[in-house]
């Protein structure tokens, strides 16, 4: 990169990284720059780093600008805004475009073609303007210092090509050692992410080329807990990800929760691995991530580069426990745990444990007095802890006799009942 | 051939039909099946919530109690998953050499139900008789986990009055997902509430599934909803015959 006439800064964290493209921005004394392929940046919250310097950052990636002027975040990796629907999107149009630049045309409606020829105009006029530009890239080749972004609007392309100034972040797990490599990714990426064979635009760009595109470029190579990762025999994996979002389209969980339920750019189960790798445990709402799972496996199934994401959930999950184990009070959960693998340590203390639920079920019984189809006994609506299942589900109750001690009864059913 | 029958945990407790069906229809195949008493659990809840070393117990006490035996079979997919890819994990844990050797005998030889008819007796048509609508619900880790393919297909294609209807989005999990279905009970109900209309949509009188933790959720649903489907373990179907149509010992 560096031969080719690009900068290259190292940036151990987001503030790191924020302060080399304030920095940038100020030496050219920018009030305004223009991003694309923005997810690293949100990570980083540039936005934010920037505004508190008093620069402006348009996203001109459709999806982005629409959750930008909606003061909103993004709740998909490939379709930011999928959790707006198009009267919500002309709304925010007629609302804020005319604040930031070129307003929303008066006759504006909420069919798709007349909403993208707005976005077009208010786009156009910032690319024109806008004399540096701060873009992501989906991969970057070793051998030859080439970025790559994969897009499928152009607007990239205008981002990566106009301005006089382009700076570059990018995650360190993006590069890939040659085009070798980079060929099958760009098969993989649009196959799983959209469907299609190809996708629309790809753009690549090497160092800087005098007198075509920027004729200053830096790239910023980001760790932010991407080492922390790689430091993670299981979790490693996790940093294969080519952001295709296969698994967020499959996953049951997302689909009902919705991206913003994550609290972070990437949502849906390689977000539920993702964040806690490069963070580690002890936030709370992190440490849930790896629990919102029902571990079904849908989404290793799709997954094209194999990360096999319930594996590391589980891995996680053991982490987020671990780091508690010495808590003065435990959680009951962890209460009910220690005496599970009790019970189950040997089949005595089983027997044991079974005849009490025997017994606690008779009495449960006398809360729902309903059968289930089939004519067994069922609990309906229980008390205390019993209502996490109870508020919507029946629950059957406890069988008299568990199979062990009919077996012991019966001898194994040889004898009579 | 040694064949020892894993009740797992939840029908012990629960649904002692299930293993007692095990038993009838794999003796009506001529196979003499043991139970070993010392069992208990193969150790996913702990595993699955994060609490490896709470399920050490539960795996040395499977190893110890299925030594010497040629085949292990559950009535359950996630329970011979757990076997299958969870033990070594635990073991590695424990950081006991002698646990992992014992995990690597008695591991590959777990099998679920349907694979041990189809794979081991080599059988799909087990004699059974149930004249009813039924409905196929694969479990997630049966499905993905163990991959057992078309094999409940096979042996329910095979049982003499069943008619089969196929389940819209068979494939999608129902939302039990052990603990998770306490701890995100709300997601957990959405997941299974969906299912539980796909089921509904079929008419079946019967849901059957290869799992009896997945019918409890979609059952308890059903059940709350006063749909009248009936939820059935695949091992409950299998075990009746013309002669003998409840399942009793
Ligand atoms: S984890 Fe796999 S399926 Fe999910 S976004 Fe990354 S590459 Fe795609």
């Amino acid at each position: 990169m560096t031969a080719r006439g690009a900068v290259v800064h190292w940036a151990r964290d987001a503030a790191d990284a924020n302060r080399v493209i304030v920095d940038v921005a100020r030496t050219h004394a920018v009030d305004e720059v223009v991003k694309v392929k923005s997810m690293v940046t949100q990570e980083i919250d540039l936005n934010g780093a920037l505004a508190d310097a008093g620069i402006a950052a348009w996203e001109t990636d459709l999806a982005e600008l629409i959750v930008q002027l909606g003061d909103d975040l993004p709740s998909h990796i490939l379709v930011p805004a999928i959790h707006r629907n198009r009267a919500e999107i002309r709304e925010i149009f007629l609302r804020r475009m005319h604040e930031v630049g070129r307003p929303a045309p008066t006759e504006l409606t909420d069919e798709p073609v007349v909403l993208a020829a707005a976005a077009r105009e208010h786009l156009r006029e910032k690319f024109l303007r806008a004399r540096m530009a701060v873009s992501g890239a989906n991969f970057a080749v070793a051998d030859t210092g080439t970025l790559v972004v994969v897009e499928s609007e152009g607007n990239g392309r205008m981002c990566l090509t106009l301005p006089e100034v382009l700076v570059s972040v990018v995650g360190i797990e993006k590069v890939v050692p040659t085009f070798a490599e980079l060929d099958s990714l760009l098969r993989l990426l649009p196959r799983s992410s959209t469907g299609e064979r190809m996708n629309p635009y790809t753009s690549m760009w090497t160092g800087v080329t005098p007198g075509d595109g920027p004729q200053e470029v830096h790239v910023v190579l980001l760790d932010n807990g991407r080492t922390r990762a790689l430091a993670d025999e299981v979790g490693r994996q996790a940093l294969r990800c080519i952001r295709c979002s296969a698994c967020l389209n499959v996953c049951p969980v997302y689909e009902r929760v919705g991206g913003h339920a994550y609290g972070s750019v990437y949502p849906g189960p390689i977000g539920a691995i993702l964040n806690p790798l490069l963070k580690g445990t002890g936030d709370p709402q992190t440490d849930s991530l790896p629990y919102a799972s029902s571990l079904c496996g849908a989404c290793f199934e799709v997954c094209p580069v194999r990360i096999d994401i319930p594996e590391v959930l589980v891995h996680l999950r053991t982490q987020v426990v671990d780091a508690r184990r010495d808590d003065s009070v435990p959680k009951p959960e962890a209460v009910a745990m220690r005496a599970a693998g009790y019970a189950f340590g040997n089949a005595r203390r089983l027997r044991w444990a079974e005849r009490v639920s025997g017994l606690a079920g008779r009495a449960l019984t006398r809360f729902g007095r309903s059968r289930l189809p089939g004519g067994r006994a069922a609990a309906g609506r229980l008390p205390g802890p019993g209502a996490a299942w109870t508020g919507a589900r029946d629950l059957p109750a406890p069988p008299r006799e568990s199979f062990r001690a009919w077996w012991r009864r019966t001898k194994g059913g040889r004898v009579d009942e | 051939m040694r064949v020892a029958l894993m009740a797992t945990c939840v029908n012990d407790a629960m649904f002692p039909e299930t293993p007692k069906a095990v038993l009838r229809l794999l003796r009506r195949l001529g196979i003499d099946v043991d139970f070993p008493e010392a069992q208990t659990c193969c150790g996913q809840p702990m595993v699955n919530t994060g609490y490896l070393d709470e399920a050490v117990p539960a795996v040395r006490t499977y190893v110890d109690a299925f030594a010497g035996y040629d085949a292990i079979v559950t009535p359950s997919g996630s329970c011979a998953g757990s076997a299958r890819h969870q033990h070594t994990l635990v073991a590695r844990r424990s950081g006991d050499p002698a646990l992992e050797r014992a995990v690597e005998q008695t591991s590959p030889r777990t099998y679920e139900l349907s694979e041990f008819l189809v794979d081991v007796v080599g059988v799909a048509d087990v004699g059974a008789y149930f004249p009813h609508r039924v409905t196929y619900h694969p479990t997630c880790h049966s499905l993905r986990m163990l991959g057992v393919g078309d094999r409940p297909y096979q042996l329910l294609r095979a049982v003499r009055g069943l008619t089969l209807v196929d389940l819209p989005a068979a494939s999608e999990c129902c939302g039990f997902g052990g603990t998770f279905a306490m701890k995100n009970a709300d997601t957990s109900v959405a997941m299974g509430a969906d299912k539980a209309r796909h089921v509904r949509d079929t008419s079946a009188e019967v849901l059957v599934a290869g799992d009896n933790s997945c019918l409890m959720h979609i059952g308890g649903l059903l059940s709350r909803e006063r749909s009248g489907v009936r939820v059935m373990h695949l091992a409950e179907i299998l075990a009746q015959t013309e002669d003998e149509p409840a399942v009793r010992i």
